[in-house]
């Protein structure tokens, strides 16, 4: 147990590496056993953060379960680990979604081996950016989980696939170069990269410091806009998006689940963990444009859906619609910092962020159980199916609905926050993010009139291209998210209460 | 129990049936309703409880019952602190929210036992019917020969369900102490009403008016959610008893906004209150509801009666300390009430206008509706509070018999066409009826008292009672232009009103359908029943002190009871004969009308409505709703459509982001390729790689005749060369020193 207490974290975070690289020895042909093995082995670091989450103390300022390996001594850069109440809900996000995510897969046969390995190596990857507390290390899983997601993309996504993996990759890693440069500047400055000494440092320097041949508010600045980009692209924010169209609807199912579920947050998350505590002064400077940023996502975001012909690009541009909430409410945060309206603006985003996560994951689940049964994603082939599969359609009602931020449901809860938050310091921004909020009404009507309703459709309903009900072992993957998603709109509090208090900290 | 603990329970039972129906009974027709109608009468008992509870206690409106628990963290109660802030949620049964209580639960539980009969239980299954299209109808065969006969819904549980749900949200919605539930029960109102308009999805034009429904109330949504939000910031708190305190309107009644130059009150009132136009369907956002008529009938009865029309009159009711604050009784209006008063008139006589010109017999009462709601809009917007919730509870109970007393005639028509055969026969227009009064005396009965109700037939109607006291009051605080508005609407009310009775019951039936319609079952006809006790008897509790004859013989519960919810108890109108008069004229006036031009139509073609003659191209007009639609589609919908679908899905992503994006390609391609063009193959390569083996090369190749082999040749070059260097050495080196 003492172990346990002491390298809970390293476990979650190591654990599906070790799966899959214990999952090389296994005999590729037998696919049962591998996509048994992959679940299985995904859902020791879910009850491990079950675990995690009943030891850890909200109440306690900072970060638990620290634990520092020594890893790159020369350049004073360490494995260090630790979660707060934000990064605790993400990774509680992602060991959540990873196994829904592999049990989606299941219906996949193309090379099953390396396909279960490549998401067991994301997870740690993903579990990674949330986890670190050293810049470096944050930098290198931020990297890592770039390429799994490559492959998955590349190897077994659809007939756009090499188009749309090259822009995802090219586009992700040209936007993180600014990145690195900028942590490594900070890293040589302070002869080290360990997150919490920076943040006290950083912001405690001489105002007449000289770096690099600069004052220090114009390096600050400089290294604020590195960072910025680097996550506008992985939220993403308009106009650095278009990546993300095309490889949701190229990736495969499950790939798009943790894609939207959680890789889009590892952006959010980089400005929340990073941006605003580094850069507070800047944060509040460009929150301005940061903000016209994310409410050109939300609206262009809402009408780009509403454009859409195919299922699955309508429903990655409602992940853009719905991160430019995140960080409407981080922009708010970043003005108001210190103030009531900054705490209740930042629990929003992540909140939101959370939220996000399950519904983005359940509606691209269900674009692949239709997507697998007919081939198309094209909504004007479908239309009538409501009275062929009605308890899928049940289901997408209710994903539907909760995407759409139904009152009662969770997404409802965050973004009535974000409103909150932001109306006072970003009034103008906020109403006209309401444009938004009224078009997501709109394509969110316009998927389930596409898909379920209209006179039944003939085409799906007989022979050969019979479509049949959603399985069991699909209803399982919907079941705890529709859940997760019910609980929180009814009851968020055990949620919030987790992160209220780490935003408190921080804000 | 606890009457707090028994308010928190009331909206249960209903979203428990939902869950039940979805998860487990939907199979079982007969469980399902069972569970269902069981869930609505179990809310009913629970608030029959709570309101004859509130009725035992003095001085209701200082001590409702009220009960609050923490739900959302928001932060720290002080900077610093560790003390979480709370956002609280809770219920609150105050004299308004008990009357309001007390309609609810009759007119749900009503439409829950009709819907019963409605949906053909007891019927066949239909020859042809399947999941998302009415059913059609089911072949039998007795004693020898075939027939047609209604057929059982094939979504039979599914309507069940949802209709406990929305029952659910209208609950949460009428015990919510604060905004923010509040508007929680609202959106799943809005959501039920989208799948119960869209009950018949395979209908594309249920499909679309589902839609109109959904999108119409959501521009007004999202105006309340600003609304909510500024109110929160402003006072931290969402919970009405502590915004309505005397220093928290003040401040915001005293607080000026940038917009308008609206106080903080006013203009967050009327951000609410947009929310309140969408969802009771007032000018401009009034275009979802006459379509909403696609739904099946009980939930055109749901919608328009029993709750969200209702609720969004509510909100406004609620929310009239805001919308109040810094008026007091006989003061100008604020700007914001005079929005809310010109918004509610100008719906009255509007829809009033249209009503004239339908044939269909629930477009008539879904424009009626409309009006009807303006009247309640207008009165709380010139502060008369008290007539504004009258005439909302008794419209409820009239307004839900008439919707449920037209599915029944609807009903009685299906029953003739399916015994005729005849499809092509609209079961729905009223100019394929006639004298149906004989074959369906319940419906007739009770729909004649209906229809009297909502004309405001005088002294026994309780329309009459409400409708009266708005006119009064408009009149005593000299409102003119909106009493004469009102007075106006009221007439053409009793006018469409009467044309509607005399064309569905009196006269010869003008087809075989109606001939042969019949009668409904008992779990149809006694909802009229017991609502038409109502539409009687509710308008008794609110006879005005002052009024000659009978006032004062029934004490004015009412007044008393309700105005209690305010701080200050509204003052009591003295009795004037001016608007008594008009109120009798116009409802009189209007029957008397309306059933002199209607009464010889004969024929069943809609070409010779008398008013068609009468008032020509303005006829067309009205038939076509003012073109409302085609004007909507024209200036928002299509720009919308084209604005998503060409500007920000193909030029503005894929042409000009992604054009810059592709420009990286080959510029980057292209950088390649000039260096390795223009660089690295000339300079590099050539100049320096080739060039210099080249010219290595050329020097050995030119060196080599002097490579004889012969001695005495190596020795005089060596003597030149030494010879050479000797005199560099000494030019450089000897002469400079």
């Amino acid at each position: 147990m003492d172990f346990l207490n002491t390298h809970l974290l390293s476990l979650i975070l190591f654990l599906p590496t070790i799966a899959a690289l214990v999952m090389f020895f296994l005999p590729s042909g037998e696919t049962k056993l591998l996509r048994w093995f992959a679940f299985c082995a995904s859902l020791i670091p879910f009850a491990l953060t079950l675990f995690l989450w009943r030891n850890f103390d909200p109440n306690t300022t900072g970060f638990q379960f620290q634990v520092t390996y020594p890893w790159y001594e020369a350049l004073h850069s360490s494995l260090h680990l630790g979660v707060d109440g934000i990064s605790l809900s993400m990774v509680l996000l992602t060991t959540l979604l990873t196994p829904l995510a592999i049990l989606a897969s299941f219906s996949v046969t193309d090379r099953v081996k390396p396909y279960m390995m490549l998401f067991l190596f994301l997870e740690t990857g993903m579990l990674g950016v949330f986890m670190s507390l050293d810049l470096l290390i944050f930098f290198v899983f931020w990297e890592i989980g770039l390429v799994p997601m490559y492959f998955l993309i590349n190897q077994w996504g659809s007939a756009n696939r090499n188009y749309a993996s090259l822009k995802f990759m090219i586009y992700t890693m040209g936007g993180s170069l600014g990145l690195l440069l900028a942590i490594q500047m900070l890293g040589v400055y302070f002869q080290s990269y360990d997150l919490q000494y920076i943040m006290q440092q950083w912001n405690s320097q001489a105002t007449d410091t000289v770096l690099l041949g600069m004052s220090i508010y114009t390096v600050k600045k400089i290294a604020f806009w590195a960072f910025t980009i680097a996550f506008a692209v992985k939220v993403p924010l308009w106009p650095f998006h278009t990546w993300l169209p095309d490889a949701h609807t190229e990736a495969p199912t499950a790939g798009s689940m943790l894609l939207a579920g959680v890789l889009l947050k590892l952006g959010a998350y980089g400005f929340i963990r990073l941006v605003l505590p580094l850069y507070p002064v800047e944060a509040k400077m460009f929150a301005g444009a940061l903000a016209f940023l994310a409410v050109a996502a939300i609206i262009f975001g809402a009408f780009a859906a509403l454009g859409q012909t195919d299922f699955k690009r309508l429903v990655a541009y409602s992940s853009i619609n719905h991160m430019g909430f995140v960080v409407l409410g981080i922009a708010a945060a970043a003005i108001a910092y210190g103030t009531p309206d900054a705490h209740i603006a930042m629990n929003g985003a992540v909140l939101q962020m959370f939220n996000h996560g399950l519904s983005a994951a359940g509606m691209f689940f269900l674009v692949g159980v239709i997507y697998e049964r007919t081939h198309t994603r094209n909504l004007e082939e479908f239309g009538g199916l409501f009275p062929l599969v009605p308890v899928y359609g049940g289901i997408l009602i209710f994903m539907s609905m909760a995407s759409l931020g139904l009152p009662g449901l969770n997404g409802f809860v965050s973004e009535f926050m974000v409103v909150r938050g932001a109306f006072p310091v970003l009034t103008v921004y906020t109403a006209i993010s309401m444009l938004g909020l009224l078009f997501t009404g709109a394509y969110i009507l316009k998927g389930i009139m596409k898909v379920l309703h209209g006179p039944v459709n003939e085409h799906w309903a007989h022979g050969e291209h019979k479509l049949t009900e959603i399985n069991t072992r699909e209803i399982f993957v919907a079941v705890p998210l529709m859940a997760l998603i019910l609980v929180i709109g009814i009851w968020p509090s055990w949620l919030v209460e987790v992160i209220n208090k780490a935003v408190v900290a921080l804000f | 129990m606890a009457t707090e603990t028994l308010i928190w329970l009331i909206p249960l039972p209903p979203l428990l049936a939902f869950f039940l129906i979805v998860l487990f009974t939907n199979k079982n027709k007969a469980l399902s309703h069972s569970v269902a109608v069981g869930a609505a009468f179990l809310s009913w008992l629970g608030a029959m409880i709570v309101f004859v509870r509130a009725l035992g206690v003095e001085h209701f409106g200082k001590e409702p019952f009220a009960d609050a628990i923490n739900w959302l963290p928001t932060g720290v109660t002080a900077p610093g602190s560790t003390e979480t802030l709370w956002l609280k949620i809770g219920v609150l049964i105050d004299p308004l929210s008990a009357a309001v209580l007390f309609f609810v639960a009759w007119t749900v539980l009503m439409i829950f036992i009709y819907s019963v009969g409605y949906h053909n239980y007891g019927q066949p299954a239909g020859d042809h019917d399947h999941a998302g299209l009415p059913p059609h109808g089911a072949t039998v065969e007795e004693h020898g020969h075939k027939h047609v006969v209604p057929s059982i819904e094939p979504m039979y549980s599914r309507f069940f369900a949802f209709i406990g749900l929305f029952a659910f949200g209208m609950y949460t919605l009428v015990v919510s102490d604060n905004l923010l539930t509040l508007f929680v029960g609202w959106e799943i109102m809005g959501l039920c009403s989208y799948l119960l308009i869209g009950f018949w999805f395979g209908k594309v034009s249920a499909r679309n008016a589902a839609i109109k429904a959904f999108m119409t109330t959501r521009i007004g949504d999202v105006f309340m959610l600003l609304g909510i939000a500024f109110l929160y910031k402003a006072t931290g708190t969402l919970t009405y008893r502590e915004i309505f305190t005397e220093e928290t309107l003040h401040l915001l009644s005293t607080t000026i906004t940038p917009v308008f130059g609206l106080s903080a009150a006013g203009l967050i009132a009327i951000l609410l209150f947009i929310g309140t136009i969408g969802k009771s369907a007032q000018f401009p956002l009034h275009v979802w509801l006459p379509d909403a008529m696609e739904g099946p009938t009980p939930v055109s009865a749901m919608i328009h009666a029993a709750t969200m029309v209702s609720a969004g009159v509510y909100a406004v009711i609620r929310m009239f300390p805001l919308l109040s604050a810094g008026w007091h009784d006989g003061a100008a209006l604020t700007p914001a009430m005079t929005f809310v008063a010109f918004i509610g008139a100008f719906t009255a006589i509007f829809a009033a206008t249209i009503a004239v010109a339908q044939n269909d017999i629930k477009r008539v009462l879904a424009y009626s509706t409309i009006s009807q709601l303006g009247f309640m809009i207008a009165a709380i917007g010139m502060g008369a509070y008290i007539a504004a919730v009258f005439h909302l509870i008794t419209h409820a109970f009239f307004k839900a018999l008439l919707f449920l007393g037209s599915g029944s005639v609807i009903h009685g028509m299906e029953h003739g066409v399916l015994h005729t055969g005849n499809h092509s026969v609209d079961p729905q227009d009223m100019f394929n009826m006639g004298g149906l009064r004989k074959k369906m005396p319940v419906t007739f009965w009770t729909f004649l008292i209906g229809g009297f109700a909502l004309s405001g037939f005088p002294i026994v109607t309780a329309g009459f009672w409400s409708k009266d006291e708005i006119l009064a009051d408009a009149f005593a605080n000299g409102h003119m232009v909106i009493f004469i508005t009102l007075a106006v609407a009221a007439f053409m009310t009793a006018f469409y009103t009467m044309r509607q009775i005399t064309l569905t019951f009196l006269g010869e039936a003008r087809t075989k359908e109606a001939e042969h319609a019949q009668e409904n079952k008992w779990t149809m006809t006694a909802p009229l029943v017991v609502l038409s006790v109502f539409a009687i008897g509710y308008g008794w509790v609110g006879i005005p002190e002052h009024f000659p004859l009978l006032g004062g013989l029934v004490p004015n519960w009412f007044h008393e009871f309700v105005g209690g919810t305010l701080a200050e108890h509204p003052p009591v109108l003295e009795f004037r004969w001016e608007p008594l008069v008009t109120s009798l004229f116009v409802a009189l006036g209007g029957l008397g009308l309306g059933w002199l031009v209607y009464r010889n139509v004969t024929e069943k073609n809609p070409e010779l409505d008398p008013m068609k003659k009468a008032l020509g191209f303005i006829h067309t007009l009205l038939k076509n709703k003012y073109y409302f639609d085609e004007a909507y589609n024209f200036l928002f919908v299509q720009p919308a459509l084209w604005f998503s679908e060409v500007f920000v899905s193909k030029w503005m992503d894929k042409g000009v982001i992604d054009g810059i994006l592709h420009i990286f390609g080959p510029a980057t391609g292209g950088i390649g390729y000039a260096i390795r063009n223009w660089f690295d193959v000339p300079v590099v390569n050539e100049f320096f790689g080739d060039g210099s083996a080249n010219v290595t090369y050329s020097i050995g190749k030119n060196l080599r005749p002097i490579q004889t082999g012969r001695i005495q040749q190596y020795l005089i070059l060596s003597l030149i060369i030494l010879a050479v260097i000797g005199g560099l050495i000494f030019a450089l080196l000897v002469r400079s020193a």
